[in-house]
């Protein structure tokens, strides 16, 4: 590196500067030998058994800030790809990693981030195997943007998915609701609200592979943008169903509720990193939630509702005192009241 | 959670909700509901939120009233916020519930998406610091609500005019809440019987702008918090007022609200506002003396003399169908608007109240879809 330790745009422009930022700093930080043969493309020697299924997804990433507490964007670039994978029943095999840099960035930040991100990956079993860094004038992005895509295989006898969800079928959520999205907030918005609010933000695969082996498994969704609320909304038209929820049953850290009645916000509408919705048959529920409650990323694992033939609303809930209200599919952004 | 749990608590709410059984069952029988007006935009919510109007019996009901301020702000006002945003050089900072109200050319959301410059703060305060962080751009507060945010937005001001801030401005839509209660009550047709008061209104105000209540109607009164408990501990204090044949002002919200307010808070308003000739009110038209405008010292932060002049635009004509000044004094339910979930959506409102989420008919969509249909 030559130029004052911050990224230019001599760095995206696929000269020597280019050269050495990737073998220097970042192909190091993903070492592996697919990586390593510098192809335009990764080569894969990936051989399915009988009824097993690729899985194959992609998701950018443009968070501000780009750390905070409990995470940062590479791991976030690390995990949402991940769980996208792993809640379809698929075990992460390979990502990408493709970088949009803005000019002026610490190189000692980006190298920090990637660091982040290929430490979660490798954790999850999978490897950074391909691409891409392009660097834009101030301005044209916001610090750093990511997109990883994800490649894994869903084993032959797992099929999960919307396709599957009936009515009495029970909903599970794997813990807390809301913590990312309330992290992210606080952050912001300069909330000085202690030191409670932490993002979920992790890799969901150490779970979901012990959910896996529990019969009864019949749809899931990691709830990142519009929180709980949005995967609720997402089953319930996909299923031409209605979804009952108990509120009393919803887990909700107390300071990610303190900052929802402070600002007149909904915890199910907040974004969570590292929590699942499950559905379950409704005899195999039990046995699901005790499943959960033994790993560390399901101990606030609770059963919240569940699938009920169409009624008016998508989605009912019933409040503390048993009466019943819609719950509104979330709606734009998510704006504080007034009073 | 401390101060919040304690009144939710089921076993407590199902123990008032007996009480409150009993009370109306004492009250003489009639054909009409008696009705309660709970004021507050905070005090729907809540009610909606925790379905507390399915909690009481038949013979009660809430009508929720005009104490939304962003329910009632006139389009007038958004397109002059609007058209501030849009101007190079200038930073528009709003409430969050304010950047979704329609204007006649679209709301802030929709400004912002097409360049202009607006932000969310919490508060006037935030505005202020974003003003001393950016010399070089005007920042303007849209300064919106009842006496409740008016203190806030007369303790920036002071602060602007002390330390000499001069990018600093406010566009003040601030009004208050006892005109558009004379202007309810006066109604020949008014169906209510009694007054859930505004609880934050009060902290600031004291009982007083609520005295005439009982005083020239004999409508009880009674100044309410905002969780489930207050409000149920409300409606049984004003049952009981109805049952003894009383009408006077009770304060239920004892921990935060007083008989004579915060005075420090009223003589920052009395030093940098002036109650306004008239003002508008969405659904209800110009109403005399019924909002606050800058003292001569303070008008060098109107953010009105930053726009073009403009012609004065009359009163909305708005939908001759519209149900809202029938919802507000009691006469029809949401639901029951020819308009409600039709013409008129929290996407594209009517009236005042499908306008924020505080507003009684938009409460109504959200919450109650399962009886939208439901017109008996």
């Amino acid at each position: 590196m030559t130029d004052a330790k911050r990224l230019t745009l001599a760095h995206g422009s696929g000269g020597e500067p280019m050269q050495q930022l990737l073998h220097q700093h970042i192909q190091p930080l993903f070492d592996n030998a697919i990586l390593a043969r510098q192809e335009d493309q990764a080569r894969l020697n990936m051989t399915l058994a009988p009824g097993e299924r690729l899985a194959f997804t992609t998701d950018s990433f443009v968070v501000t800030p780009l750390c905070f507490p409990g995470g940062n964007i590479g791991t976030l670039a690390a995990n949402g790809t991940l769980n996208d994978l792993v809640v379809g029943g698929a075990r992460p095999h390979y990502l990408s990693c493709a970088l949009i840099i803005e000019e002026g960035l610490p190189l000692e930040t980006l190298q920090a981030l990637l660091a982040d991100l290929a430490r979660e990956v490798r954790a999850a079993g999978a490897l950074v195997v391909t691409g891409d860094t392009k660097v834009v004038p101030r301005g044209a992005a916001d610090g750093l943007f990511i997109n990883t895509s994800g490649i894994g295989v869903i084993p032959a006898a797992v099929d999960l998915g919307t396709h599957r969800l009936k009515a009495g079928c029970r909903l599970l959520v794997s813990g807390p609701v809301g913590d990312h999205g309330a992290a992210i907030l606080a952050c912001r918005r300069e909330l000085a609200l202690g030191g409670d609010l932490i993002s979920d933000c992790a890799s969901l695969w150490p779970l979901v592979k012990g959910m896996l082996e529990e019969p009864g498994l019949l749809a899931m969704r990691d709830a990142t943008r519009g929180g709980v609320n949005a995967v609720l909304h997402e089953f319930a038209a996909a299923a031409g169903l209605s979804v009952e929820l108990e509120e009393a049953a919803i887990p909700v850290r107390p300071a990610v509720r303190g900052l929802c009645e402070l600002l007149g916000l909904d915890p199910l509408q907040l974004a969570c990193e590292g929590r699942l919705l499950a559905a379950v048959e409704a005899d195999a529920a039990e046995r699901m939630l005790e499943r959960m409650h033994a790993h560390p990323l399901g101990s606030g694992a609770q059963l919240i509702g569940r699938l009920v033939p169409q009624r008016n609303s998508a989605v009912i809930v019933r409040g503390l005192y048993g009466v019943e209200r819609s719950l509104p599919a979330v709606s734009g952004e998510l704006l504080p009241r007034i009073c | 959670m401390k101060y919040v749990d304690e009144f939710r608590d089921p076993a407590l709410v199902a123990q008032l909700v007996k009480r409150i059984d009993a009370s109306a069952a004492r009250l003489p029988s009639r054909q009409q509901p008696w009705q309660l007006m709970e004021v507050c935009g905070g005090h729907t919510h809540a009610i909606f939120r925790f379905g507390l109007d399915r909690l009481l019996p038949d013979c009660v009901e809430f009508v929720h009233g005009p104490g939304c301020p962003v329910c009632v702000l006139p389009e007038t006002v958004i397109d002059q916020a609007v058209a501030l945003a849009q101007r190079p050089g200038t930073l528009l900072c709003s409430y969050g519930d304010a950047v979704r109200v329609p204007g006649t050319g679209g709301s802030l959301l929709e400004a912002r998406a097409g360049g202009a410059a607006v932000e969310v703060v919490y508060g006037p305060r935030d505005a202020l610091e974003l003003a001393r962080r950016h010399p070089d751009k005007d920042i303007v507060f849209l300064a919106i609500g009842f006496e409740t945010t008016a203190p806030a937005t007369a303790l920036a001001l002071q602060a602007a005019r002390r330390e000499g801030i001069g990018n600093f401005r406010a566009l003040c839509h601030l009004v208050l809440i006892e005109p558009p209660l004379r202007a309810l009550l006066a109604d020949p047709q008014l169906c209510l019987d009694g007054f859930i008061g505004p609880g934050h209104v009060s902290l600031v105000t004291g009982t007083r702008p609520f005295d005439f209540i009982p005083a020239q109607y004999r409508r009880p009164v009674v100044i309410s918090g905002f969780e489930p408990v207050d409000l149920l501990q409300s409606v049984w204090m004003l049952l009981r007022q109805l049952e003894q044949g009383k009408a006077c002002v009770e304060l239920q919200y004892r921990r935060v609200a007083t008989t004579s307010g915060n005075s420090a808070a009223r003589a920052a308003m009395e030093e940098v506002f002036e109650p306004a000739p008239s003002t508008e009110w969405r659904g209800l038209g110009s109403l005399p003396h019924s909002g606050l405008q800058l003292a001569p010292e303070y008008r060098a932060f109107d953010a009105a003399a930053l726009l073009e002049p403009r012609a004065a635009t009359g009163a909305e004509p708005g939908d001759p169908r519209c149900g809202c000044a029938a919802v507000l004094s009691g006469r029809m339910k949401p639901p029951h608007c020819p308009l409600f979930g039709r013409e008129c959506t929290p996407a594209t409102p009517s009236g005042p109240l499908m306008v924020s989420s505080e507003g009684a008919c938009a409460a109504w969509y959200q919450y109650r879809q399962e009886s939208a249909d439901d017109r008996r």
